[in-house]
């Protein structure tokens, strides 16, 4: 059966923990690990705040869009702002690249939303925002039981 | 959700200990409380306890990385203890176990840097 749910909120940080709490919520009924949990906690928090500093440059008048599907142990995750986009996509997706190492961005988003998730996609427009769709497999842990 | 930061100075180490979620939110609570330590106490080693720390994304990682930079001016040292495997496994992906010690418990950190 398909589940799906839609979350949109200011991009303020204090913002980062209710979004990563929420997916992790809505994805609790597929019975993940912990480890699970943890990951999409950490990618949903990886994407959020890249959409705020990055899409947003911080004002708070921007909106960040996530979209959750769940069905068959497959969660869908796209998280999206309509802000200032990526000129160099590829660029940006290189394990320690920033454009804003003034304000101690470590430049390791997209590298841990590629190690914790089996797919990543990234589309982005400049002038027109940004969107990643983020696609993991849960173990079916009640199955594997009987 | 937020995150608690407490911190000691033995000698010229700072003991951070930190409990609670550290993101973007509150990285920037965290780099302003420690550098203005570093400064007044001109501290030279950091210990970092992660013990209490539930959750960490990698804005955690820069804010780190940061005080890092700013104690090898003075040529200190950074020892991160009791640390968790998921956390362990960010620290792993961005390299900085080169440069961060790690030990089991936050004795075993101070020992390392002569202060236990």
């Amino acid at each position: 059966m398909k589940n799906e749910m839609n979350l949109q909120f200011s991009a303020l940080s204090q913002n980062e923990s209710f979004a990563r709490v929420t997916v992790a919520a809505f994805i609790a009924q597929l019975d993940p690990t912990m480890d699970e949990l943890t990951e999409i906690k950490t990618v949903v928090s990886e994407a959020v705040t890249n959409a705020i500093i990055h899409g947003y440059e911080n004002d708070p008048n921007g909106i960040v869009y996530i979209h959750v599907t769940i069905e068959d142990g497959l969660v869908d995750i796209t998280i999206k702002d309509v802000g200032v986009g990526i000129v160099d996509v590829e660029e940006a997706r290189q394990p320690l690249f920033t454009t804003k190492p003034e304000l101690e961005r470590s430049g390791m988003g997209f590298t841990i939303m590629e190690n914790f998730m089996d797919e990543v996609e990234i589309h982005s427009q400049p002038g027109s925002g940004t969107e990643v769709r983020l696609r993991k497999h849960i173990q079916n842990r009640t199955m594997l039981c009987n | 959700m937020s995150l608690n930061i407490e911190l000691e100075t033995k000698h010229d180490v700072l003991c951070i200990r930190l409990s609670g979620e550290l993101d973007h939110h509150t990285a920037d609570e965290l780099r302003d409380q420690v550098s203005a330590v570093i400064e007044k106490n001109k501290i030279r080693h950091i210990v970092l306890n992660l013990e209490q720390l539930t959750f960490m994304d990698s804005s955690g990682l820069g804010v780190i990385l940061g005080r890092y930079k700013q104690i090898k001016q003075v040529h200190g040292e950074m020892v991160v203890c009791a640390i968790s495997p998921s956390i362990q496994r960010l620290f792993d992906m961005s390299g900085l176990f080169k440069i961060v010690k790690m030990e089991p418990t936050e004795e075993f950190a101070l020992q390392r840097l002569g202060v236990a």
